[in-house]
């Protein structure tokens, strides 16, 4: 990133989400389970999407995933990316069931480095003192 | 799960009686959001023969609708700021006739206005909300982004190349139709499918002539009763159908990327207009990308799952063409202001009412509008008729 871009924006953390980013910020990837069903949920809420008004707990996700789609970002959506393009965007299904977003790293941003359904692990990207993101690299 | 039956008695009861643009579209550095919302009012009232001083309801989207009514003057007795995308100026249509027919108001004012080239104020994130936390941080950000990314899912099932064609054919029938179009940013701009294929990459596998265009425009339209309608300048386009929803917010979370809300609410408009695909005579699919226009028609049920490709192959959509998309030259080279929904709408009731000039179409008779806003996420289709 140039001296010159504004920050990257970074997630405002809401009190179901705070296990979540502070997670992140230990190099762990959680996610909320169902009690009953054993369903994951992505993302955090404050209630059970599988069993409304059942039980959440949390889960340290396994980190695998699968490559569901992905973009390449050639013009910067917003000015703190103009030193980052281009970058690979991307949604992976996790092994736990759940999709998110993320970008993937550790890969020359061409679309033949990139295969929808190959195999992916989670790896965490500082991007400064208060916040950390899940990204993932091929496995 | 909406009432078929009550949907059915509403077809036909209203119509819209006024439609139009703000006075000047495309790159207008001296007009405020507000001053577009106004001048589009005031311009499909007057083609409509009624005033200011007849609206009673008033919907909008972008703005609120206290922002909308004070700057208009009016005092609205229904008031809808649903703000979906978009598509939100295609649900106000359903909106409307429910309103109408439930009695809260009889004559309804749709407006849109936005600076999308020259506004002078910047919208700030509201860092809350999930996709702040999900997405921006990751670059995530913006149509363009979120809708390559669908792109590249339906190309790994349908076929990269045969997608990339059809893409090719929508930008390029698109173009044909704006170069028809004097209102049209690219009125004077035709486009070849190596000017599509060479054009820079945004986001890939998305060009430069893949995405739409970013314009400053307004646009209005009148809504009221059939009966109404009758004396009203123009008569009436009647509403026969009209269906809404969505499915998600951010593009991470779309159930299925090759496959929008629109996949209920065409057959839902078509089921209440009491009509079928082959019946209609004009396509208005909102095209933020081309990439929207060909899932759009295959979710609005115009061919299956991945057979987009092959309706639109061989310029059928353009000028000439047997199955006529987007003939105002559409988002990608008429205009489009960052909602363009409400757009569709006034191209299709100017074709309905053959005022389409250079590229009216012979017996237009029955329009399907589609809008679809956010990230893919919410859909709004209305089945117009000719008065």
């Amino acid at each position: 990133m140039t001296t010159d871009a504004p920050a990257r924006p970074e997630p405002v953390s809401q009190p179901e989400s705070d296990r979540y980013w502070e997670g992140a910020k230990n190099g762990e990837l959680w996610l909320q389970r169902d009690t009953a069903t054993g369903e994951y949920q992505f993302y955090p809420r404050a209630f059970s999407l599988a069993t409304p008004g059942g039980e959440l707990e949390w889960v340290k996700a396994s980190g695998n995933a699968t490559l569901h789609t992905f973009g390449i970002v050639h013009v910067p959506p917003h000015p703190a990316f103009m030193g980052e393009v281009p970058y690979i965007t991307a949604i992976v299904e996790l092994a736990e069931g759940p999709k998110m977003a993320a970008n993937i790293v550790g890969v020359d941003p061409e679309p033949e480095n990139l295969s929808i359904g190959m195999a992916l692990k989670v790896v965490f990207t500082k991007i400064s003192d208060d916040c950390t993101l899940p990204n993932f690299t091929p496995a | 799960m909406p009432n078929l039956n009550r949907l059915r008695a509403l077809s036909g009861q209203s119509a819209i009686v006024g439609v139009a643009e703000s006075d000047q579209i495309g790159n207008v550095p001296d007009k405020s959001p507000l001053a577009h919302h106004a001048e589009a009012a005031i311009n499909a009232l007057d083609d409509a023969g009624l005033a200011l001083s007849d609206v009673d309801g008033l919907m909008t989207a972008g703005w609120s609708t206290l922002d909308v009514g004070e700057y208009l003057g009016i005092h609205p007795r229904f008031t809808d700021s649903t703000s979906v995308g978009g598509s939100s100026f295609v649900i106000h249509i359903a909106h409307a006739i429910a309103a109408i027919q439930a009695g809260y108001c009889e004559v309804a004012l749709i407006t849109h206005g936005q600076a999308g080239r020259n506004d002078r104020a910047r919208a700030g994130a509201n860092l809350g909300t999930p996709q702040s936390q999900y997405e921006t941080p990751y670059g995530i950000i913006g149509p363009p982004v979120s809708y390559s990314m669908a792109c590249r899912r339906y190309m790994h099932q349908y076929g990269e190349d045969r997608t990339r064609e059809a893409m090719a054919n929508i930008a390029v029938s698109t173009r044909k139709w704006a170069n028809m179009n004097e209102k049209a940013y690219f009125y004077d701009r035709p486009a070849t499918f190596d000017d599509y294929h060479e054009s820079r990459w945004i986001s890939w596998p998305f060009h430069l002539l893949d995405c739409c265009l970013v314009t400053d425009a307004g646009a209005a339209i009148v809504v009221t009763t059939a009966e109404r309608a009758k004396d009203c300048a123009k008569g009436g386009v009647g509403i026969l159908g009209a269906a809404e929803g969505h499915d998600h917010s951010m593009i991470s979370q779309m159930p299925d990327l090759t496959r929008a809300f629109g996949r209920n609410t065409g057959q839902q408009a078509l089921d209440m207009a009491g009509v079928s695909h082959s019946d209609l005579d004009l396509m208005m699919i909102y095209d933020s990308f081309t990439y929207t226009v060909l899932v759009s028609l295959e979710n609005l049920g115009f061919c299956g799952p991945g057979e987009g490709p092959d309706l639109v192959a061989n310029q059928r959509t353009a000028p000439g063409g047997d199955f006529p998309v987007n003939t105002s030259g559409g988002g990608l080279s008429y205009t489009h202001p960052g909602m363009y929904g409400i757009f569709t709408v006034v191209e299709a009731v100017r074709q309905l009412r053959g005022e389409a000039g250079e590229r009216q179409l012979d017996d237009c008779n029955l329009a399907i509008a589609h809008g679809t806003g956010g990230q893919l996420s919410s859909t709004g289709t209305v089945i117009l008729a000719a008065p």
